[in-house]
């Protein structure tokens, strides 16, 4: 006997509304909310300074001498500032580059799991949140006062300031080195220190110059560091080893809290030649780190 | 093929014992010490600060904690910094985590990724903006605008009794709130980032176990994503709170710069790494000590505040691991 | 000893043994002697009293299933072990009559004499120049046209030469996995070696690959001793003059294992008349 035909029932795949659905809507919504509330003050922020800033930036305006805050805009510019900054900030990646990578390498290749190692990997993460004026204030204590003030000081706050940064990005690197490599150049007959210097550290290279440009991008920012140690002047220093100094960001806070206008007017003009050099140096970050990726299988 | 062959005479020259080559051993040496490095520089900041600091301490004694900052009278009180650091700090942390763990789930759960770079530079873009950028623009330009909301803000709430403690007049552009505003602003960049590595490795499986029961992509992230992240939210949430604590240029310009201990949050401030920032470069004798004394204390809250993030958040990854 | 095997065991093709060259009539030189070789790894015994001797300018086989030892035999002969913590060695393992574990022994000095060739090719991220003279330089040549000399001898010698000769400054990793493995291997005995140790050298590789290869390993021996890891059995006949057959030995009660070698003789005793009947299960293929 034949099964009686069974009536198909229709199946509703519509979700029916609900709360759960509006719900979802709503956390959507403030994702996106939160994403823009970020965009709005950034885009701000950059807006203003590109626009106060543009109208002051010249060639001059990067090159002349610091004129009286009372003067307008358009007088003089903030030439010793951008010398002092470069050459501080070279001063300091001089200093705490090299340290930091030697740093990793320990870290990564020699201390392994030892509890010492494991020490100064937890230290020097915590070191990367210890504020910029306790850096500053600490060279203030042991050079500032026996040496007085100079570029080299504010070089020496600044490199504290990138040495946890740049080893723990190092580290970050190193540890993306295949192993096969490493033995691929013991098999050889290579010390611990030729393969680490021959092999690993090329291999890392992109990363690590990476990572070093971004920890000057941010040393290049700092003021705080500076504040105690280099003594804003206005005057050019090129001896970056005696003598006080200015940079950018010094100069920026000196002018911001200025009444003058026209002290103002150049504050902008700095903030933008600073973003610039912060930007420059992220791009080549990135661009460098591109560069490399196809280099490490 | 021709294969160039060398005949082999008998047995290579050489022994198989070696000492250890200079270079080899001094390497190690250097890389042993440039790690020290850090220890040591934490060390000595920790003893010249403080020792710059004692002729404070000893001056004051207990009272190093009130609230009377006088500098001229030779009280230094430091109970108003202390205030002004926890709440501004506070202030940017509220400000900010809600927006950063936003952006970061957003990341991780919802876009698509062809689209996640673009955001992330902005990200990145956000964290790259000079401390003292954000002081020019903030005392320049945000404050003044800022001014007429909290003056409408107060008024409004002048007299009702917790809001108007807390929002009611006296009101000015530069002020804790301002102060803590601004700090959000520079803390997000952290807080998201910290976050984001943490959302990012919840597993797929257990994603899509909570997806296959018919959840919506919100009861997921409630079910899945946040019980997996919290220990790593929350360290990431300690670190913006450090970060802020110790932010000096922005909130230098910006927080107004008067010692006052008030619940009124639209008033002026101070906290202290903008106090140092601001009287360092005059300040003598016990002043200068006083000022000193205030980056010691700074320098041992972040560092507690950073000690536990950083072990909330390798204990959080410990167990993600082994569950 | 055994019953006789079931006639169902000759129906498996057996390992053929092919034309290879001769084995010496009187064995070389003595290059490794091990007795009652244990190596740990911290507390986990991976091999268990091994005892054999490899001879000059032969190609010793070290064949068996996984987790058997031979590759922790192969890497204890040039000290490799020795970048892994926890890893010990009792026993005597001489090389040339010295003892390779002594006191003073440098390990360095050891991996210039004795090379290895890993399973997966691991080019240095360098020209295909400086990877093969990369092992020259660190022994301290620097004069260019010797080391053009030793990278084109090396390079023909592995029988690469000819396929890379235009393109030496082009990065190592360009190669395709047979090139790798080759460069590899150049680059291996550009240092003038006196043991080339090769930890299944050809696994990665596709036949073709894996047959030049072969050709290379058995032109090679002539100017060195080699010894082959290698769970290829075919490749085992094909190029080895003595095999060592490996085993994994599983104590029931504490239900821990360990590696021992079972048999080990020449080539052809081993496969076509093995004495051993795990030796004979696993050559006729019914162990894997």
């Amino acid at each position: 006997m034949a099964p009686a035909p069974t009536q198909q029932q229709k199946v509703d795949l519509r979700e029916p509304p609900s709360w759960r659905r509006t719900k979802n809507r709503i956390a959507t919504t403030l994702m996106v909310l939160s994403f823009t509330l970020v965009t709005i003050p950034l885009g701000f922020v950059l807006f203003t300074v590109i626009a106060k800033g543009a109208s002051v930036i010249n060639w001059s305006f990067l090159t002349s001498s610091i004129p009286p805050n009372v003067l307008p805009a358009s007088f003089g510019g903030i030439g010793p500032a951008v010398l002092g900054t470069l050459e501080i900030t070279a001063l300091a990646t001089v200093l705490a580059v090299p340290l930091g990578v030697l740093g990793a390498v320990y870290l990564n290749e020699y201390g392994g799991s030892r509890p010492l190692a494991r020490l100064i990997g937890f230290m020097s993460d915590v070191m990367t949140g210890v504020p910029s004026i306790v850096m500053g204030l600490f060279i203030f204590s042991i050079w500032v006062l026996h040496f007085g003030f100079s570029g080299l000081a504010g070089a020496f706050a600044l490199g504290c300031l990138m040495l946890p940064i740049v080893i723990r990005s190092t580290d970050e690197m190193l540890k993306l080195v295949p192993d096969s490599l490493r033995e691929g150049s013991y098999a050889l007959g290579a010390t611990k220190a030729r393969v680490t210097l021959t092999v690993v550290l090329p291999a890392a290279l992109g990363g690590i110059v990476s990572g070093a440009l971004l920890a000057v991008a941010r040393a290049a920012g700092e003021t705080a560091p500076l504040l105690f140690t280099i003594l804003t002047v206005t005057t050019a220093n090129p001896n970056v080893f005696s003598g006080a100094n200015t940079s950018l960001p010094s100069q920026i806070f000196v002018n911001a809290s200025s009444p003058y206008v026209g002290a103002q007017g150049r504050g902008w003009g700095a903030a933008l030649t600073l973003i610039a050099i912060a930007f420059i140096l992220m791009i080549a970050a990135r661009l460098v780190t591109a560069r490399f990726a196809r280099f490490v299988r | 093929m021709s294969i160039v062959t060398r005949q082999r005479q008998g047995r290579p020259p050489g022994s198989l014992t070696e000492r250890r080559p200079v270079g080899d051993r001094t390497f190690q040496v250097l890389t042993l010490a440039a790690g020290l490095l850090v220890l040591v520089i934490l060390v000595l900041i920790a003893v010249s600060t403080s020792q710059q600091a004692s002729s404070w301490f000893s001056a004051e004694g207990t009272s190093i904690f009130s609230d009377s900052w006088n500098p001229s009278a030779g009280q230094f009180g430091a109970l108003a910094f202390i205030y002004g650091t926890a709440i501004t700090a506070v202030i940017a942390i509220v400000l900010a985590v809600p927006v950063s763990v936003g952006v970061a789930l957003l990341l991780t759960e919802v876009v698509p990724y062809r689209w996640a770079r673009p955001i992330v530079y902005v990200i990145d873009l956000l964290a790259v903006v000079p401390s003292v950028v954000w002081g020019l623009w903030g005392i320049l330009v945000f404050a003044p605008w800022i001014q007429h909301i909290y003056s409408s803000i107060g008024s409004g709430v002048d007299g009702v009794p917790v809001l108007g403690s807390l929002f009611g007049p006296p009101t000015s552009g530069a002020s804790f709130f301002t102060a803590g505003i601004i700090l959000a602003f520079m803390v997000t960049p952290i807080v998201t980032s910290l976050s984001r590595e943490v959302t990012a490795t919840v597993p797929a499986i257990d994603k899509e176990g909570a997806y296959a029961l018919g959840a919506t992509r919100l009861e997921m992230i409630r079910g899945v994503v946040l019980p997996h992240s919290q220990g790593g939210i929350v360290g990431a949430v300690l670190l913006g709170l450090g970060r802020a604590m110790g932010e000096t240029i922005a909130a230098a310009l910006v927080i107004g710069s008067s010692a006052t201990i008030t619940s009124h949050l639209f008033a002026p401030g101070y906290n202290m790494p903008a106090v140092i920032a601001n009287e360092f470069g005059e300040a003598t004798g016990v002043f200068r000590s006083a000022l000193m004394g205030l980056g010691v204390l700074l320098f041992v809250f972040t560092i507690v505040i950073n000690v536990i993030a950083r072990a909330v958040v390798q204990r959080s990854a410990r167990r993600g691991r082994g569950a | 000893m055994e019953s006789p095997e079931p006639n169902i065991v000759t129906n498996l093709p057996r390992p053929a043994v092919t034309a290879r060259p001769q084995a010496e009539s009187a064995p070389g030189e003595v290059i490794f002697d091990l007795k009652n070789v244990s190596i740990w790894y911290s507390a986990f015994k991976a091999v268990t009293d091994v005892s054999l001797t490899v001879h000059e300018n032969e190609i010793t086989a070290l064949i068996g299933s996984s987790g058997s030892g031979k590759t922790t035999v192969l890497r204890a002969l040039n000290r490799m072990n020795d970048l892994v913590a926890g890893a010990r060695l009792e026993g005597e393992l001489s090389y040339r009559g010295e003892p390779l574990y002594g006191k003073d022994v440098s390990a360095t000095a050891v991996r210039r004499r004795i090379g290895m060739v890993f399973q997966k090719p691991n080019p240095f991220p360098k020209s295909i120049y400086d990877n093969v003279a990369y092992g020259p330089r660190i022994n301290g040549e620097r004069a260019k046209d010797k080391l053009d000399e030793i990278v084109e001898r090396s390079l023909r010698r592995a029988a690469l030469w000819d396929e890379v000769k235009s393109r030496l400054r082009m990065s190592g990793l360009s190669l395709s996995g047979g090139q790798a493995q080759r460069l590899c291997i150049a680059r291996t005995i550009a240092v003038e070696p006196d043991v080339v140790l090769m930890d299944e050298p050809a696994s990665a590789l596709d036949p073709i690959a894996t047959g030049a290869i072969e050709d290379l390993m058995r032109e090679l021996k002539s100017q060195f001793t080699i010894v082959v890891v290698t769970h290829n059995m075919q490749q085992a006949t094909r190029v080895s003059d003595r095999t060592a057959f490996f085993y994994v030995l599983t104590h029931s009660e504490t239900d821990t294992r360990t590696g021992v070698l079972v048999e080990y003789g020449s080539t052809e005793q081993i496969f076509q008349d093995p004495r051993d009947s795990r030796t004979k299960a696993y050559v006729t293929g019914r162990m894997g």
